[in-house]
């Protein structure tokens, strides 16, 4: 199936779940927030939402800041 | 000497000078200047992570969240909505329920938008974030802010990275007696006079990033912002004399011949 992450179109297994994505990715999800069509998760979400086709992924962290960096899209 | 703490929503901080973390060329020279400055709150931004090239260091593998107090801040949100996404996120990575909250008016002087900042700041005081909002040098505007539940108001004193120092000291003053709050300088400050000066009209820490970040030598301004903050809280604790018009000799004239 085709999903979007973090504006980008990537192809996934049906069903992968946010945590297994994060694996997939090399993303440590203690230092992450992740966004599901623009809906927040808890972190213990990750193992448990599975990820639908077209489903925007929006994954984040902190940088320095800052400011004048690139929003993302809603 | 007796302990001279900031205390901010039950939180205490033991240095009044708050760094950015922005535009260093690199994390180690971040961790350098703000260890140097002695800084325990920094902030930071909410971006995407770099899923293509993920070599790149975490900002947080230097800067210990159990070390130092990490501010999320919602710069470059333009509108209520966007400043609320932002917030949300940073709470859900997983570091507090601070947030520096901006929401921003206008693109050439990064002004905030006042009457957006307001209504994000009582969407997020509702949902239990401890709302600290970058906010105009308008005394109304703090006092509002504080009326709807933010801890600590965070006004300009200049645009940001400007470097003006404090622009409107009147203001300032004024905001300083309006809110029985902590109020942080944020914003404009160019060097360490600046800086000084905000704290003996008495506020009670001053933020900055540029100044210190764009300074030739960072680490050395980080050391210098440090002693200005320091000086300047020593002063407005000591009082300053009043300024008058006509001289007042020092030495006595009784003895003379």
């Amino acid at each position: 199936m085709n999903i979007q992450v973090n504006g980008e179109g990537r192809t996934a297994n049906a069903g992968v779940t946010v945590a297994e994505l994060l694996r997939e990715l090399n993303i440590r999800p203690d230092r992450v927030a992740v966004e599901v069509n623009t809906e927040v998760l808890n972190r213990q979400e990750f193992e448990r939402r599975g990820l639908c086709e077209g489903d925007r992924v929006e994954i984040i962290s902190f940088i320095g800041g800052g400011r004048d960096y690139g929003v993302f899209d809603a | 000497m007796p302990e001279d703490r900031l205390v901010i929503a039950g939180r205490e901080f033991k240095s009044r000078l708050w760094v950015g973390t922005g535009k260093y060329k690199d994390f180690v020279e971040t961790k350098k200047a703000i260890d140097t400055a002695g800084a325990d709150v920094v902030t930071v931004a909410v971006r995407r992570v770099n899923i293509t090239d993920r070599s790149k260091e975490n900002l947080l593998d230097y800067l210990d969240p159990k070390k130092y107090t990490i501010l999320p801040n919602t710069a470059g949100c333009y509108t209520v909505e966007d400043a609320l996404r932002y917030a949300r996120l940073a709470r859900a990575a997983g570091v507090s329920d601070l947030v520096k909250l901006e929401v921003i008016g206008d693109e050439r002087t990064l002004f905030p938008d006042t009457a957006g900042l307001i209504e994000a700041a009582r969407i997020l005081v509702k949902e239990g974030f401890i709302v600290l909002p970058y906010t105009n040098d308008d005394p109304v505007v703090a006092k509002k802010l504080v009326d709807i539940g933010c801890p600590a108001v965070m006004p300009l004193a200049a645009p940001i990275g400007s470097g003006l120092g404090i622009r409107n000291p009147y203001n300032l003053r004024i905001i300083l007696e309006t809110v029985k709050v902590p109020v942080i300088v944020d914003a404009g400050v160019g060097t360490a006079s600046d800086a000084t000066l905000a704290m003996e009209y008495g506020a009670d820490a001053v933020l900055m990033n540029t100044a210190i970040a764009g300074a030739r030598d960072p680490i050395a301004m980080a050391e210098a912002m440090k002693y200005a903050v320091e000086a300047g809280r020593l002063a407005y604790k000591a009082g300053r004399i009043p300024r008058k018009l006509y001289a007042t000799a020092s030495s006595p004239i009784e003895g003379m011949l």
